[in-house]
């Protein structure tokens, strides 16, 4: 039942969902989409979040029972939508386990659930996995949805492709860090993030990433048109890498050689629902094509 | 023309008007906290409204002047010298070429605004010149000043003359103790009705964390939450949400314990149930709050928050009317 709440006079609030699911997260995705392409005057931000969105606006040329009625028309004529999200795929490799990441977790361990396991341990090892690697492979194999943009500039909280009985879940740390390596794979509850920036964090910490999502100076390829790499709908693919190729990609970004692997793709949230165990690799097929 | 900043302050920074569009990629408003304040200061010097100025929270700077100019110290009260000669606040005020302008701890109020005529100079990015310091973006460099700095003024203008000032009746009071209108809402349901109510009762007082960011207010009682089953992706604590998007001015209460009240620099979204949201009338005041002032919550209705924005907007009518020309 979808909630509409007020956030003061600027922000309109809308709850799709109390819990986590990819149908809310659609539906706000659409809805979301929608209300951009109908370019109403007054609206300032439209941000999308996992099962809810909120829209700010100004209220001295949208009035809010305005712009609640158009969401109302929008939501109602979803369910004749075809369930069609026209979107990106992007590859992000990773280097788990690494060394920057395990460093900080040592600096930290006071504020965690099980100080004597690292956080990909623990993490497997509550998640009913057998080792790391086995872990590693689950976190990695099935793609993920970028659900929503923020906390700080970029960083994407993701959700992934996968039934709810193969949801990974890790609690946050119990006393949030005050470090956290930049580009940092983390974790908590059900979504995975990136770190855009280096700073305070309380998610699980996974790996890292050698390609940057957040560049204020647009010097990095991919950065160079907008200084954010994550929109939300964009499909992440996760790739393993070891350090040697984690150093030579890192060597490529700073040479401002390094191309990013990403592809337009249609998601097709039917095709999911029918077979949600082999949609995901297809959807991937596109990478390869490039 | 440039200027030298001698000493950096406390948290100096380039604020405008601030930017919009950017929130849903985590990319917040920034610009000026007390906005009436800020745009009052350009008004005086001769400036469009939302050129860029200096924002000094809580101890300013000093700075040195390449070339004569004249400027306007507003919002906050401090010790405002010229080569240690202390000068009006909320008045167009002359330095000569290679005087020292000081803008020392705020007395009253938490942030000074230092307009000058012709506007400090510094690259626009996504539209506003303002510094979101947590991203590295906007402003000098995307951070706060720093000793040895050299910033530069736009010109040349032509400023109306030494003495001018702001006229009494349009000099926002600054206080130790402040009432915020709120509007209830966004998961002020998950709260027990009587905790709700203590909530708005209490005064609190603003904590040492308290900046561009968000506030932390102490002192309260901690909130009684309604029992429930933790929603699937929310988290155990009964504070816990699915990690959705933070209004600016909403009022998140992690853990039940101390209220947090997000401001220009807010983090776009997390995990923490917020009980409100103080309306946008009553954001400037947050930002003329140091640590220990005092602060009640006072719920409102919509058409309230909407009367107090006119007010406000015929406020700013008043300053226009009273400075430009």
């Amino acid at each position: 039942m979808t909630r509409y709440t007020l956030g003061g006079d600027e922000h309109l609030f809308v709850e799709l969902s109390e819990s986590m699911s990819l149908s809310a997260f659609f539906t706000g995705s659409l809805i979301t989409r929608e209300l951009a392409a109908r370019g109403l005057s007054g609206i300032l931000d439209i941000c999308p979040a996992n099962a809810s969105f909120q829209v700010r606006f100004d209220p001295d040329v949208l009035p809010v029972a305005r712009l609640r009625a158009e969401l109302e028309d929008i939501e109602a004529g979803l369910a004749a939508a075809s369930g069609i999200l026209q979107t990106r795929v992007i590859e992000i490799p990773v280097l788990y386990d690494d060394p920057w990441t395990n460093e900080t977790q040592l600096r930290f361990r006071d504020r965690h659930q099980d100080p004597q396991s690292t956080d990909l341990q623990y993490a497997a090892r509550i998640n009913g996995y057998d080792d790391v690697p086995s872990f590693i492979e689950a976190h990695s194999a099935k793609p993920w949805f970028v659900s929503m943009v923020g906390f700080v500039a970029g960083l994407p909280f993701m959700y992934q492709m996968v039934e709810r009985d193969k949801q990974i879940q890790v609690p946050k740390y119990l006393r949030p860090r005050t470090d956290t390596p930049k580009l940092t794979v983390g974790y908590g509850g059900c979504f995975s993030c990136i770190y855009s920036v280096r700073g305070a964090g309380g998610y699980q910490m996974f790996g890292v990433t050698p390609v940057p999502i957040y560049d204020p100076e647009q010097r990095i390829a991919h950065l160079s048109d907008f200084l954010v790499l994550f929109r939300p709908g964009d499909i992440v693919k996760f790739r393993p890498v070891d350090r040697a190729e984690y150093d030579r990609i890192v060597a490529a970004v700073d040479s401002n050689e390094y191309r990013l692997r990403i592809a337009p793709v249609e998601f097709s949230l039917p095709d999911f629902e029918s077979d949600p165990a082999g949609y995901p690799a297809r959807l991937l097929e596109v990478l390869d094509a490039r | 023309m440039r200027v030298e900043v001698v000493t950096p302050g406390l948290a100096t920074s380039v604020q405008d008007a601030g930017r919009s569009g950017y929130y849903h990629l985590g990319i917040p408003p920034s610009g000026a906290m007390d906005q009436l304040s800020y745009r009052a200061g350009n008004l005086l010097v001769g400036n469009p409204e939302t050129a860029a100025s200096l924002e000094c929270a809580l101890l300013g700077p000093d700075l040195r002047f390449e070339r004569d100019t004249r400027l306007s110290l507003t919002g906050a009260r401090t010790r405002f010298t010229v080569d240690g000669e202390p000068q009006p606040a909320d008045t167009v005020v002359d330095v000569a070429a290679g005087q020292k302008v000081s803008v020392g701890f705020a007395t009253a109020g938490a942030r000074a605004y230092l307009a000058v005529a012709g506007g400090f100079e510094v690259p626009e990015q996504l539209g506003s010149r303002s510094t979101y310091a947590l991203g590295g973006l906007g402003g000098h460099r995307g951070r706060t000043l720093q000793a040895g700095d050299e910033l530069t003024v736009a010109g040349p203008t032509s400023p109306p003359p030494p003495g001018r000032e702001i006229p009494d009746e349009l000099r926002v009071p600054l206080r130790k103790e402040y009432e915020l209108r709120m509007i209830r809402g966004l998961y002020d349901h998950r709260v027990q009705p009587d905790s709700m109510d203590t909530f708005l009762a209490e005064t609190w007082s603003v904590a040492s964390e308290a900046d561009r960011i968000g506030y932390r207010l102490k002192g309260g009682t901690p909130l009684d939450f309604v029992p429930r089953e933790a929603p699937f992706g929310a988290g155990e604590d009964p504070s816990n949400i699915v990690d959705a998007c933070y209004p600016i001015g909403s009022i998140q209460v992690p853990s039940g314990q101390q209220p947090i009240v997000l401001h220009r620099d807010a983090v776009s979204g997390g995990g923490y149930m917020m009980v409100g949201t103080v309306i946008s009338a009553d954001l400037d005041l947050i930002g003329q709050m140091p640590p220990n002032t005092r602060v009640r919550f006072t719920s409102v209705s919509l058409d309230e928050a909407l009367a107090a924005r006119a007010d406000r907007a015929r406020w700013l009518d008043k300053l226009r009317a009273a400075l430009v020309g």
